[in-house]
């Protein structure tokens, strides 16, 4: 139990450098633009309205069971970008801030958090997004929205663990950075952002998209804001699994390699 | 009494980075090749030093004799190859002055994010405020990135910030190289304040003058090994014989 304390010491000493953190890249982000932080939600509300012209009316992509094709495809496009923006901001945050690691005790941790954090925070201006969406289609809102705090928890739980894995292999091998950007492409085909994976017919797609947790952070979003339902037992149990268990994986990974990121650096 | 500061038989290695593989096919080849090798370095060999409350401690040697490293073991960014370093009480780390400024932020915006790395709690911080502004002598440049200013400001500023608390220990890393001698003198009348208080210093510096003028006890590194610690007058004595020598 002495080291959980003083683990938590050294988090509670530092807590005021994460919210700083935050707040550097957030008006970092924005300085010097005219619109300044409007962006935070025109961005996302002009990059969902091109995704829902080029895949709901050019492509005919859309199925035939999807009843409000572009709240679906928004609420996945926006849970996505939240899991890629903060996963890469978090693999090569611990790099960035090598000059400053080198130099005075800081609790390594903070970088691929705080990366992951900010991530959260973007995530939420882009809610005006999807709520003027909303709002545009008229969709009803319903009382289960609430619940949409279970999958957006477990998956932020579930990318800062991806991200701690990440930082931790972008000091040793630079090529992550590169490896990751590729795969995250293609986790997005697997992600069902712009389909319903029931809409192809084929069994061993739609159960290969299910080993997919992001699928599942998604889905059991959409349960809850889209079509008000409650969440289903799997969705429950497949998010919090995930994210606990990938959290562990990247704490410990983490934790163990951290001492040695000085000298790679 | 009980050392603030225990060292005890400190190794510091590093690999070298000639055969550092940044991708990971290197990697893998370099495996497949038993060829993974680095080439090892001693930063530090064996080092062992006990600082008291209280003592203005000098370390001197030439240049990659391990001075830095040693600071860094004892302040936690390095953590020992072998060996173990105890340290007693909050650290105020003047290692390169200015580690944790954003250079796009402006020195207000610094002086709390500076700060919160060293971690301070923001209230503190604005309470101390006009202190650190007054010490730096920066009033109107205040909202100016700190990108615009000149490395001495920087560094004034960066060494306000990290003495306005009251440490149990400073470690202070050539910081008196910079600014002009009028910052210079105010940087040591700082230190000798905050001594008094009862703050143990460690000091690296190659101006000899200034370890013989300000500390109690010296340790002589070389080529990652105590050569020799004790009393300043003793050590520096020494030391000087073995530089006239060399000439």
């Amino acid at each position: 139990m002495g080291t959980v304390k003083l683990y938590l010491k050294d988090f509670i000493r530092y807590r005021y450098l994460l919210y700083n953190l935050i707040s550097r890249d957030f008006k970092l982000k924005y300085r010097r633009s005219v619109l300044g932080v409007a962006w935070s939600v025109l961005n996302p509300l002009l990059m969902c309205g091109v995704m829902v012209v080029v895949f709901g009316n050019l492509f005919q992509f859309r199925g035939e069971g999807i009843t409000n094709y572009p709240v679906y495809l928004v609420i996945g496009q926006l849970m996505f970008t939240f899991f890629r923006e903060s996963t890469t901001m978090a693999m090569g945050s611990v790099m960035a801030n090598a000059m400053l690691l080198r130099k005075v005790y800081i609790p390594k941790y903070i970088f691929p958090l705080e990366k992951t954090c900010f991530g959260l925070v973007n995530y939420f201006f882009s809610f005006v997004a999807l709520i003027i969406i909303m709002l545009i289609t008229r969709s009803p809102l319903h009382p289960t929205v609430l619940l949409a705090v279970y999958p957006i928890l477990t998956m932020f739980l579930f990318s800062l663990g991806v991200g701690l894995v990440l930082s931790t292999m972008a000091v040793f091998f630079r090529d992550v950075i590169h490896l990751w950007e590729v795969f995250t492409t293609i986790l997005m085909y697997f992600s069902a952002i712009f389909y319903d994976p029931a809409q192809f017919g084929n069994l061993y797609l739609e159960t290969l998209i299910k080993f997919n947790p992001i699928y599942w952070y998604i889905t059991a979003f959409r349960a809850a804001v889209l079509e008000g339902q409650l969440l289903t037992f799997n969705m429950v149990i497949i998010c919090g699994a995930c994210s606990l268990a990938m959290l562990a994986f990247g704490l410990l990974v983490f934790k163990k390699n951290q001492d040695k990121f000085v000298l790679y650096m | 009494m009980e050392p603030i500061i225990q060292v005890n038989n400190v190794s510091m290695r590093f690999n070298l980075a000639k055969e550092k593989s940044e991708s990971l096919k290197e990697y893998f080849l370099q495996i497949a090749h038993g060829k993974l090798k680095f080439d090892e370095f001693y930063a530090l060999k064996n080092v062992s030093l006990t600082v008291q409350p209280g003592d203005f401690y000098g370390l001197i040697g030439l240049n990659g004799s391990g001075k830095s490293t040693l600071l860094k073991v004892i302040s936690g960014v390095y953590k020992p190859t072998s060996g173990s370093c105890t340290v007693r009480g909050t650290i105020a780390p003047l290692i390169e002055l200015g580690a944790g400024f954003d250079m796009d932020l402006t020195a207000r915006e610094n002086i709390f994010l500076n700060g919160a790395v060293l971690g301070f709690t923001p209230k503190y911080i604005k309470e101390q405020f006009d202190e650190i502004v007054e010490f730096s002598e920066l009033h109107e440049f205040l909202d100016v990135p700190l990108k615009n200013y000149s490395s001495g400001m920087v560094a004034r500023i960066a060494f306000a910030i990290a003495t306005i608390t009251k440490p149990d220990i400073l470690i202070a890393d050539e910081i008196l190289s910079v600014g002009d001698f009028l910052f210079q003198q105010k940087c040591e009348e700082r230190m000798q304040k905050l001594m008094s208080g009862g703050t143990t210093v460690i000091l690296v510096s190659h101006s000899i003058e200034q370890i013989e003028r300000m500390c109690n006890k010296v340790a002589w590194l070389e080529h990652g090994r105590i050569k020799m610690d004790g009393a300043t007058d003793e050590v520096c004595d020494a030391y000087k014989q073995t530089t006239r020598d060399a000439e």
